[in-house]
């Protein structure tokens, strides 16, 4: 059985006409953390619904656990969603749902385990993210941070074999972004879990992650560990890393020349 | 000219194979929403709290609506039937107009507002923020465990609604034709007893609140499922809700009604 836990294979994504991701290939090795980087909108999130089986791709082939998503019918892909976890950007708390019925979901849906056991489990999970104090918040009640927190003791409800983030950091004030953080790491190394970070804070994921692929314009223009990323000579993944203004990523959008808009006689 | 035309004609196509394709996709959602109750019967638990927001939570404006309306005809009625001599048949007008027709309408024309646009604005929202993505991503189908519970709750408080609706009018319509304008209670009630069939008149009131039920709840967890995901979306999609049901409503009473009160 190969090493990796998730294979991308040449995939291509396309929202009706415009092409998202074009001819992508990756591995993620098992019990690695590994980041996918890129400016908005490159196509990050887009990878994570592919892994998930949300979405399919327009060609090319993504294998997880050995198991094309591609050829899956709605129960094998429920079956391999129940070895993943997510957490989404702002946590997608069930709103209704206190932070203990949010974290009992999972494990009131897919197991017959008796209420007691229910409780006991979700008071560890909640335990390893530090928030079983905050059991019976409402989400409504959790800052930011606390929310993404108890997003992740859900998503690890099951104990998921694969974990997924997206865009964890987002919106998080300077502690909460080191927890978070931490806390990827933590559980990655003490469940052996394999983790993939779409993200754009270099800073935090450069600290955490073992590998990097970064993303424009649908394609992987680098990759590499923490330090050949910070090393890197390539100018996007310079200005990216550096949060310089100007660069491959131009600050003005494409559009006609400035003495041409003020002075000309178009519009007029 | 001619180009502006062939605009006007591919914008008006555009529009219509819009429309057909939503209406299609509507056709399949309400499939998928029959395919996957089993949750919804299986675990009644989650259906039963869906009633008490869909219906416990309407009470307080059908039964307002519903005692304004009863007092309103007992007026009007009174007005017009005494003017023949037939003021007695006060409760027969009364129940009859409540029973066969304003209960039902009227109970479902403010459940679409009441109730239909909450759950819109609710499955909309939840997709917005992404609850319904989490919980696809966690191996549990939002259509048979969101969707289909809230379905069968809006199906099941509506003809509930609507009876209590006609019982409150009923009420009000005594309140005012007995107690305030002096009309015989005995004749009130005894001939209303008499001139209402069971089977003609309140069978086929309920069997119409049980139609208006699945239309507009169909209606609005289709909009909410199908909203785009964003503030403007949502409000949209609710705004949707309202509006079509209301008019599928009136649309289905027309056809409902000359159905079964043909000749009588």
């Amino acid at each position: 059985m190969s090493d990796n836990v998730v294979e991308i294979d040449q995939v291509s994504f396309a929202y009706d006409a415009r092409l998202v991701l074009s001819g992508i290939s990756l591995e993620i090795p098992r019990g690695k953390v590994v980041a996918i980087m890129g400016g908005s909108g490159c196509g990050k999130t887009t990878l994570l619904r592919l892994i998930g089986g949300v979405m399919k791709p327009t060609s090319g082939d993504v294998r997880v656990f050995g198991q094309s998503t591609k050829s899956l019918s709605q129960d094998g892909l429920y079956a391999l969603r129940r070895r993943m976890g997510m957490l989404f950007q702002f946590g997608a708390l069930f709103t209704d749902s206190s932070s203990f019925d949010n974290v009992a979901f999972q494990i009131r849906e897919h197991t017959g385990l008796p209420e007691p056991l229910v409780r006991d489990l979700v008071l560890m999970k909640l335990n390893a993210v530090g928030l079983r104090g905050a059991a019976d918040l409402m989400p409504s009640e959790l800052s930011g941070g606390m929310a993404r927190r108890v997003a992740l003791a859900r998503a690890i409800a099951l104990d998921p074999r694969l974990m997924m983030y997206d865009e964890p950091f987002a919106g998080l004030d300077p502690i909460s972004l080191s927890v978070i953080g931490q806390l990827i790491r933590r559980l990655n190394d003490a469940l052996g879990v394999t983790s993939i970070v779409v993200t754009h804070d270099v800073m935090e994921s450069l600290k955490i992650v073992d590998y990097i692929y970064f993303i424009s314009d649908g394609r992987i223009i680098a990759r590499g560990t923490p330090d050949e990323i910070r090393a890197s000579s390539m100018p996007f993944v310079h200005q990216f890393v550096h949060g310089e203004i100007d660069g491959p990523v131009a600050f003005h959008y494409p559009a006609r020349s400035y003495g041409e808009d003020l002075l000309g006689t178009a519009g007029r | 000219m001619i180009g502006r035309l062939a605009n006007v004609v591919s914008l008006v196509g555009a529009r219509v194979v819009d429309w057909v394709w939503r209406l299609g996709f509507g056709a399949r959602f309400f499939w998928a929403v029959l395919l996957h109750s089993g949750t919804a019967l299986r675990r009644f638990p989650l259906t039963v709290r869906e009633i008490y927001f869909a219906g416990v939570q309407s009470l307080i404006i059908i039964l307002v609506s519903g005692l304004f309306v009863g007092m309103v005809l007992g007026l009007q009625g009174y007005d017009t039937l005494a003017r023949y001599g037939s003021a007695e048949a006060l409760g027969v007008l009364v129940a009859l107009s409540l029973v066969r027709e304003l209960g039902p309408v009227v109970a479902a024309l403010l459940f679409a507002s009441r109730a239909g646009s909450a759950i819109t604005a609710e499955i909309g929202l939840m997709k917005a923020t992404e609850q319904l993505d989490a919980m696809e991503m966690m191996a549990v189908d939002p259509v048979a465990r969101v969707v289909a519970p809230r379905f069968w709750g809006g199906v099941i408080s509506m003809p509930l609604l609507a009876a209590l609706f006609s019982a409150m009018g009923i009420f009000g319509g005594y309140l005012v034709g007995v107690v305030l304008i002096g009309v015989d209670a005995g004749s009130f009630w005894s001939q209303m007893q008499s001139a209402v069939d069971l089977r003609e008149d309140v069978f086929n009131g309920v069997l119409k609140s049980i139609v208006f039920g699945v239309a507009v709840t169909a209606i609005a967890v289709f909009e909410g499922y199908d909203a785009v995901p964003t503030a403007e979306g949502v409000s949209g999609a609710t705004t949707r809700t309202v509006v079509s049901s209301s008019l599928a409503v009136l649309a289905l009473d027309f056809i409902l009604t000359a159905l079964m009160f043909r000749g009588t």
